[in-house]
């Protein structure tokens, strides 16, 4: 079977003696869904938002001092993109392997490895966008007498966020799913109650109600990212 | 709100770049008086732009001073400088992600404007560039090349200041909008009164917009610096002449307007082709010629006749 590293915690037995759906391991029982809402799925659903947006916060973070430097210092860009994109090619659970004989069973194992992943889309994203803003906009703007700091807030910035929301969204999909691998680590998210069906004879409607919320989550995300950027780039759109 | 315009001094202006053999503005002295339009035209490599960029420290001077109403460049604050100087270029720079009052507002945001001054501001300076004021809220993607070159003018005119560079304003538009552009520009000018420092490849922009042009050559040399009429009749060198073409005795005819030579008394012929006084006079001869009449009646606004003219009429 999968081996699950972080299942150290006590394993409940999700099949119950419930109703004759569960016991024929159903594709989708409802019932069982109704009684493992409150202490298996809701939790798992809110414990991977969290996980999500904990790892794109830092990731922005990050991302975004580096892009500001590799953007203002050409010669940055080549070493600190790059760094990002080999981060990004490290297969997941490798990543997480690696990381756990420095910090552990931990969340934060999870939370270095999920950042590292949203650091290549976003710091990309980022840079792009701020030399895609156009030239005569840049000229007209020192020509009219900006200092460069207003510049930047006040022309670069906003030109660039459009390329920056598009990272975002797809940092913030992508790492959604990602997330669900954390469970090797922490029995955290909606990885949990996947590994767990996988581990107790394929347990279908387990595996597809998390596995479904998961993807739900991801097409919320997606979409409310979407409506985000179209209300506070009113121009693009023009 | 009437700021009075600035006289624009180049005093031995120089930029040598180290990395060439010639300079791209050699000792460059000329005196444009307030109130006036200075042209600085001449061949690419003449170095135009780089003296229009030099006034508003874009590009630093080597040696020679500019001065503003007697205060060298070099004395003031950069960033001041630029915001009290209109800085209109050919590919207008608009700020995409703002509203067109956003834009025209920029500069006057700097100088801590109120909302309500900037939208009283952008309205008044709409119209004066001839757009109705509800475009004040749309973003330059919705507007014509033609509309993004009015507002980058308003954006210019915002502060109010003395002095206006325009660099190539008008090169990347059509023609017919292009003349329309510089006709209203004109009709603002005699309103206005700013200095302006205006550049263009265009010799016959230069003479349709110039009270004064200066003719840069290859090293970025003066090779003359006159009224239009002077360039074209009285060309310093051999240099000058053919930059300003063969035709220029036929470009000297575009300085003058029907209204300003002496008709032959006119009687209402009928037939004869109809022109308009205001019409300049190259314009007038295209006419004749191309209609094939060997006289026209001259009318004015309202059209009544003031007489008749002929080809001879005009390049006596």
């Amino acid at each position: 079977m999968i081996p699950v590293l972080g299942g150290s915690g006590p394993v409940i037995p999700s099949f119950g003696s419930g109703s004759s759906c569960e016991q024929n391991n159903g594709w989708w029982c409802t019932d069982w869904l109704r009684e493992h809402w409150g202490d298996t799925l809701q939790p798992a659903l809110v414990q991977h938002i969290e996980l999500v947006a904990i790892a794109i916060a830092a990731g922005f973070l990050i991302a975004s001092v580096l892009a500001i430097a590799g953007f203002r210092y050409r010669l940055l860009d080549v070493p600190v993109g790059g760094f990002a994109d080999f981060l990004y090619t490290i297969p997941s659970i490798a990543l997480f392997q690696l990381l756990v004989p420095f910090t552990g069973l931990t969340v934060l194992t999870v939370e270095i490895a999920l950042t590292s992943y949203t650091l290549f889309v976003l710091y990309r994203n980022m840079v792009a966008g701020l030399r895609g803003v156009p030239e005569d906009a840049l000229e007209a703007a020192r020509g009219m007498g900006l200092t460069r700091v207003q510049t930047f807030f006040r022309v670069e910035l906003p030109l660039a966020s459009p390329a920056v929301l598009a990272g975002l969204r797809i940092a913030t999909v992508s790492t959604v799913s990602i997330a669900t691998v954390a469970a090797f680590v922490v029995p955290k998210g909606l990885g949990e109650p996947i590994f767990i069906g996988l581990d107790q004879n394929l347990f279908k409607t387990e595996i597809l109600a998390a596995g479904g919320l998961a993807i739900l989550l991801a097409l919320a995300a997606d979409v409310a990212l979407a409506w985000f950027a179209r209300a506070v780039t009113p121009w693009s759109r023009a | 709100m009437a700021t009075q315009a600035a006289e624009l001094v180049f005093d031995e202006a120089t930029k040598q770049y180290p990395d060439r053999p010639e300079p791209a503005v050699d000792r460059l002295s000329l005196t444009v008086p307030a109130g006036e339009i200075c042209v600085l035209v001449g061949p690419s490599g003449g170095g135009k732009t780089t003296a229009l960029k030099l006034v508003n420290r874009l590009i630093p001077l080597t040696s020679g001073d500019i001065r503003i109403d007697g205060r060298s460049i070099n004395d003031q604050d950069v960033t001041e400088l630029r915001r009290s100087i209109g800085y209109v270029i050919q590919q207008v720079g608009l700020f995409p992600h703002m509203t067109v009052e956003a834009n025209i507002g920029t500069v006057p945001r700097l100088y801590g404007r109120s909302r309500q001054w900037i939208r009283e501001r952008t309205a008044e300076l709409l119209e004066l560039v001839g757009l109705d004021p509800s475009y004040a809220k749309r973003y330059p993607a919705q507007l014509s090349g033609g509309q993004r070159q009015r507002v980058g003018l308003a954006r210019a005119l915002a502060a109010n200041p003395p002095l206006m560079l325009m660099d190539e304003p008008y090169s990347a538009i059509d023609p017919i909008v292009r003349a329309r552009l510089q006709d209203e520009f004109l009709r603002l000018q005699r309103e206005l009164r700013k200095t302006v420092l205006f550049v263009t490849h265009d010799i016959d922009e230069a003479i349709k917009v110039g009270d004064r042009i200066a003719i840069l050559r290859e090293g970025g040399r003066l090779a003359q610096y006159d009224t239009p009429e002077n360039i074209l009749l009285k060309p310093a060198d051999e240099f000058v002449a053919q930059f300003v073409g063969a035709d220029r005795a036929l470009k000297a005819l575009s300085l003058r307007t029907l209204g300003q030579i002496s008709l032959r008394p006119g009687t209402w012929l009928d037939g004869l082709p109809q022109i308009d006084a205001s019409t300049n006079l190259r314009d007038a001869l295209g006419f004749l010629l191309a209609g094939g009449s060997d006289r026209a009646i001259v009318v004015d606004d309202d059209g009544n006749p003031l007489g008749t003219v002929t080809p001879e009429d005009i390049v006596r």
